[in-house]
């Protein structure tokens, strides 16, 4: 089974099934990953911060309140807290506008927000396929631990 | 500034966009139909508030490939505007305006072409904005994607995401020999929606 995770949402899932997103933009693709229990989670993050926003009750949709939320599921579900490993994709760049709004940064500023808080977490980042101009979408395998990367024209890829 | 929900500044600027939707798109299809020289016919546009979850669907699915066109939004009032369609259809509209000379790929001149009508089209609805508010916006240069559907959509998506877990856009349904559906989004920064709003009498 293939379980799907939308925009601004989280899921878990445990081998055999696999996890996906479609089309990630400027959002990041979080994965927190037990490899021995191979039980996972996904969060699609769209905003970096939950605390400079008043409208912050999906949780899903900040870095720092979803990955405290997956963090949780997928200790419910079995994973070791000393276990876990994070592996994360997304974060592009889709247009470049001379504007002064800074929202077309938001993949990078996603990107860091992420990593702040995996750090905060103390979670292990392996493996990362983040940045550039391009739309992803993004599966994991709990089994094995395979990040499957896609773009349009472009070869795929396993983080 | 007043005190306004999120929920009531949503619901009146989708008035808003309904009436903008309609000149707008008349604007749109008689610009359309001289650059094109050819006959076009149009349809009501439709103003819609989509779950961030729908949002891929509208254009057949977040894997879908789809053109965008970008623009930052200037002057009285500032923001952002993305004109988007499937890339079918995109190359369907350069195919007619080059009369022949497109290379069948969206390559540089395709993307030249298309910015041009990604111009007219944004520039129709931003004349029509301008006139019903008495304001002076323009378009900057406009920036194309050609990319997934919900790659290019988690850009105006991000946008409402500070304010909410919806996408307001206007669908408008025009044709000539195939059906051409556009897909624009127009985000004003928070501060102008109150400008928009006051502008047309719907707020002291």
């Amino acid at each position: 089974m293939v379980v799907k995770v939308g925009m601004a949402d989280l899921n878990i899932c445990a081998a055999p099934d696999s996890i996906i997103t479609l089309g990630l933009g400027s959002c990041v693709g979080v994965v927190l990953w037990d490899p021995s229990t191979k039980v996972c989670g996904m969060v699609h993050v769209m905003l970096p911060d939950s605390t400079s926003i008043s409208q912050n009750s999906n949780r899903a949709k900040f870095a720092d309140t979803g990955m405290d939320d997956l963090l949780d599921k997928v200790l419910l579900a079995g994973a070791s807290r000393n276990r876990l490993v994070a592996k994360i994709a997304g974060g592009a760049q889709m247009f470049t506008v001379n504007t002064k709004s800074p929202t077309l940064m938001i993949g990078a500023r996603n990107v860091e927000a992420v990593k702040k808080k995996l750090s905060e977490l103390r979670i292990k980042l392996l493996a990362e396929d983040t940045g550039d101009t391009y739309g992803r979408t993004v599966e994991f395998y709990p089994e094995t631990g395979e990040y499957h990367i896609r773009a349009i024209g472009r070869e795929g890829k396993i983080i | 500034m007043a005190d306004m929900s999120i929920e009531s500044i949503t619901s009146q600027y989708m008035d808003v966009l309904a009436e903008l939707g309609n000149i707008g798109a008349g604007n749109a299809t008689t610009a359309l139909a001289s650059l094109l020289q050819s006959k076009v016919d149009m349809k009501v546009p439709q103003v819609r508030l989509l779950d961030f979850k729908d949002v891929g669907a509208i254009v057949g699915g977040e894997e879908q490939e789809i053109v965008g066109s970008y623009l930052g939004v200037e002057g009285d009032i500032t923001g952002s505007i993305l004109f988007l369609v499937k890339k079918d259809v995109a190359m369907h509209l350069v195919t007619k305006m080059m009369m022949g000379y497109a290379s069948g790929e969206f390559g540089e001149m395709e993307q030249s072409a298309f910015k041009e009508i990604s111009n007219i089209i944004t520039g129709a609805y931003l004349n029509a904005l301008s006139t019903m508010t008495n304001m002076c916006i323009y378009p900057t240069v406009p920036d194309l994607a050609v990319d997934m559907a919900g790659a290019i959509l988690s850009v105006p998506a991000i946008q409402f995401g500070i304010y909410g877990d919806n996408v307001l856009l206007i669908q408008s349904q025009i044709s000539d020999e195939i059906d051409i559906d556009g897909f624009f989004i127009m985000v004003p920064d928070i501060e102008s929606y109150e400008k928009i709003l006051r502008a047309l009498g719907l707020v002291q």
